[in-house]
């Protein structure tokens, strides 16, 4: 397909998609809902010895073992603690099932293509290639995440 | 656990019958995809992989229904395979003729495991339709009834190789005058012929295959008024194999048998006798030998209805139904085929409904029994409920390896009748609880290990004597939980595997290979699609598939296989299955707040310690004295780095042994022993060392399940 073609199809395809925000430290992220499978709260897992303390165990979700990944340890945003408060998004990854610890869940947003910026060449503690762009709403910022891709690097230590 | 069944003794008291429904479903769904594929398949622009498929779905039915003794179902699959071997190796053009014969045997199929099924006669004469089959595979179309079979090199191989199946029927009744069990008297006719010595050719065809049987002109060698030849023949071969024989010289439409007396038989008469028995009486399925020992088919199907009513209730019902055939004259199952995703799904949602229950309990104990007193009835009720159906739906996965095996000894005892051979099976763990969704799905691939092993394998009586070995050959089938995963092994003691012939034949298959590949890697050759180094084809196997079904059978159930030999001692092929669905007894052990478990498998004892018990050597590497051994030590709390927030000195000792080995392992405390069902980490996670699965336990917690046989690796090197 020739560059014009490929333009023709994504204006047809690029509808306003949602996005489930949450919350790491100060900061707002957003990724695609259709990969949220559900919102759980935070059960104590059972930890897996000589794995990345930001993995911490598996938990048995409906009798599938799922491991759980703490963002806020990973990214090193937030303190991390857990509470009856503390949040898990189960991510359903195509093959893969993942527990992602957030400090919360904010709502789902709809954001349109065009309020969607680039993300600037920075140096974060997350790798920019997992940042698809930068949402904005009004005045917040959302970071929005490639999260199946993120999930799927050798860093995460999942696979 | 061990247990030695001879071919002699054993074949009168094994059941067989309660394996028709599995070979019943497995062979409807193998004649439904046939068909899909044939109704599929381009005659200008056949691939290989559907012919290969189609292939394969006539191999798998003939394989179950030459071990169920049904002779009719397999004698035309056999010839449905011959053509279709043919045509997957690229010797003869598919015509949509033949697309249209293979349907309509497919049709045939039907109808013969239906009245099989049901107990009733089918009454269906295939002879014509095994002629038509033969003709094609032989490259003789029928049409033309004059045609002469051309004596080209292209025909003459698969007409010697079908023949070859002659000696092999023969051996096993040694021809004897008057008549040997199984031994037939046959009138064949041939004509009409516009070159009477045509018929003389045949004589002389037949006199040149040894152990055939005798053939003598019945007509003073002088052709009848109708340009007609008679013979009268004495032998133990199948019609169709005499068809194919003949159709070297005639066409098969000129020939036509008729059986004029039989021996009273012990040994299998082939059904495929319309002529003799116009109507298959039940007395003559008494004939076919093979059902004496079975219960008799016909009642069981009449009754079938009221038995799976009756059945139903009982623990076992799952088997007590698959034994009881339908009164229905289509194939239809008493048994329902679920996906494993759908009762996996079960068994999560009854752990979870488990859970849920216990916490309703422990809330319920709160309340004022004497108030609330409906709610406590309720809750017992409940509790009681949930544990039933827990174990139910447990039950419907879980299956001893029994079922398996208990198929081999009877194939087995028809395959040294068959093969002129001496086999003893020797089975070993047949406790070992394996899934049933992996049972169904390790069966056809092992009944061809077992069955390459007979026919490959083991040697004649006479060549094993000579070899300086028993005269039986011995077969073994073994499984066990070893690790992560189950191993199950087939073991002969026959001539094992030969290098030097497997390069050859990899070489003439045009397959790459150098005389400097590993043993395993050779030995891995076998596997390939087409790979056979039988001298001869039989209706057992030899036809280069089966082994590369096993391994692709075996890999899509996340398993591997093996192959060790030695030539001259014998063969060992070992299927190694992840745990992913079997169930396992453990015992849970407690290290500071952790909980893991040990397969109580390996475990040999455990013994309560102190730590002055514990001896150093070489600064850090422990040992412990036990009954005037001293094992190394591993203490579980280093090893997965758990967390204390108290010094804990003693403590209990685990004894366990995998691999020829043995170590102890420092816990805490023991908790308990239960049975487990192990699921796998590495689905959503990855593998962890040490651990060959999680379990989730009564309170929903996950545990780990340690790897003994990775922990004794570990403290080896």
């Amino acid at each position: 397909m020739n560059a014009r073609a490929n333009a023709v199809v994504n204006a047809v395809v690029e509808r306003p998609r949602e996005y489930l925000t949450f919350r790491l430290g100060e900061e707002e992220y957003g990724i695609d809902i259709l990969k949220v499978q559900e919102i759980r709260g935070y059960e104590q897992p059972t930890r897996i010895a000589n794995a990345p303390s930001f993995i911490k165990g598996v938990v048995n979700l409906r009798g599938v073992i799922v491991p759980i990944v703490d963002m806020r340890l990973k990214f090193g945003l937030g303190s991390a603690e857990y509470n009856d408060f503390t949040v898990v998004i189960i991510l359903n990854l195509g093959a893969r099932v993942v527990g992602m610890v957030v400090d919360s869940v904010s709502d789902v947003m709809e954001l349109s293509p065009e309020q969607i910026r680039d993300t600037p060449e920075i140096d974060s503690v997350v790798d920019s290639s997992y940042i698809t762009g930068l949402g904005t709403l009004n005045d917040r910022m959302l970071i929005l995440i490639a999260i199946e891709k993120l999930m799927g690097t050798a860093e995460m230590a999942l696979a | 656990m061990s247990d030695t069944h001879t071919s002699e003794s054993s074949g009168d008291v094994f059941d067989l019958s309660q394996f028709h429904g599995v070979f019943y479903e497995e062979a409807g769904e193998n004649l439904t995809s046939m068909e899909a594929l044939l109704l599929e398949t381009d005659e200008s622009n056949a691939d290989d992989e559907s012919l290969n498929a189609i292939f394969r779905c006539a191999h798998s039915i003939k394989g179950g229904a030459a071990t169920f003794g049904f002779q009719d179902v397999a004698d035309l699959t056999h010839v449905m395979e011959t053509l279709l071997d043919r045509l997957r190796r690229r010797e003869l053009a598919i015509t949509s003729g033949m697309i249209d014969t293979l349907l309509e045997s497919g049709d045939v199929l039907k109808h013969l495991l239906a009245s099989r099924q049901s107990g009733t006669d089918a009454g269906i004469d295939c002879t014509e339709l095994v002629a038509r089959i033969g003709a094609f595979a032989h490259g003789t179309v029928a049409a033309a009834p004059a045609a002469v079979a051309p004596v080209a090199a292209a025909t003459a191989a698969p007409v010697a190789a079908s023949m070859t199946e002659a000696p092999a029927a023969a051996s096993a009744s040694p021809a004897a005058a008057p008549l040997a069990p199984g031994e037939r008297v046959l009138e064949i006719a041939i004509g009409p012929l516009d070159q009477p010595r045509l018929a003389d050719n045949v004589v002389e065809l037949f006199g040149e295959i040894p152990g055939l049987g005798t053939i003598e002109p019945s007509d003073d060698g002088k052709p009848d008024a109708a340009q007609t030849r008679h013979f009268r023949v004495v032998s133990t071969v199948t019609d169709s194999d005499l068809l194919d024989l003949f159709s070297f010289h005639v066409s098969r439409e000129q020939v036509s048998i008729r059986e004029v007396g039989a021996a009273a038989t012990a040994v299998a008469t082939p059904v495929a006798t319309p002529v003799a028995t116009p109507v298959a009486t039940p007395e003559a399925d008494q004939t076919f030998g093979l059902f004496e020992d079975l219960p008799e088919p016909v009642a069981a199907g009449v009754q079938a209805p009221a038995a799976v009513v009756v059945a139903a209730p009982k623990a076992d019902a799952p088997r007590a139904a698959d034994r009881a055939a339908p009164a229905s004259a289509n194939l239809e199952s008493s048994t329902i085929r679920v996906p494993t995703e759908k009762v996996d799904q079960l068994i999560n949602l009854v752990g979870e409904m488990v859970i849920t229950q216990a916490m309703l309990a422990q809330t319920g104990r709160g309340l004022d029994a004497v108030v609330h007193q409906a709610m406590a009835t309720a809750l017992t009720d409940l509790e009681r409920n949930t544990r039933l159906l827990q174990e139910a739906v447990m039950a419907i996965r879980m299956i001893p390896m029994t079922a398996v095996f208990n198929r081999f000894p009877r194939m087995l005892r028809d395959l040294s009748g068959r093969l002129g051979k001496k086999l003893e099976l020797h089975t070993i763990g047949e406790d070992t609880e394996l899934d049933k969704g992996l049972i169904e799905k390790i069966t056809d691939p092992l009944t061809h290990l077992v069955r390459n092993s007979a026919d490959h394998g083991i040697e004649m009586p006479a060549d094993r004597i000579a070899a300086g070995k028993p005269e039986h050959g011995t077969v073994t089938l073994a499984a066990a939980h070893q690790g992560g995963s189950i191993v199950i092994e087939v073991r002969d003691d026959g001539r094992g595997l030969n290098r030097a012939k497997l390069l050859a034949k990899a070489r003439e298959r045009g397959l790459s290979v150098s005389d400097s590949m590993s043993d395993t890697e050779v030995y891995g050759l076998i596997f390939a699609p087409g790979f056979s180094t039988a001298a001869e084809v039989t209706d057992v196997s030899g036809r280069g598939v089966g082994m590369d079904v096993v391994k692709r059978n075996i890999t899509s159930l996340g398993g591997s296989v093996e192959i060790d030999s030695v030539e001259g001692q014998g063969m060992r092929v070992s299927v190694r299955l992840p745990l992913t669905l079997a169930i396992m007894d453990g015992m849970s052990v407690g290290v500071a707040d952790e909980t893991y478990i040990v397969p109580l498998a390996s475990v040999v004892e455990s013994i309560h310690m102190t730590a002055s018990d514990v001896k150093s050597v070489g600064g850090t590497g422990r040992v412990v004295e036990v009954r005037n051994e001293y094992l190394p030590l591993i203490r579980l709390d280093e090893l997965f780095d758990v967390p204390r927030s108290v010094e804990h000195n003693g403590g209990i000792m685990i004894v366990v042994e995998a691999e020829g080995g043995r170590i102890a392992l420092l816990v805490d405390d023991l908790i308990g022993q239960h049975q487990v069902v192990v699921k796998n980490l590495e689905a959503n996670y990855r593998k962890v060392p040490g651990v060959s699965g999680a379990t989730i336990l009564g309170d929903g917690r996950v545990a780990l399940i340690l790897d003994v046989s990775w922990l004794i690796r570990r403290v080896r090197h």
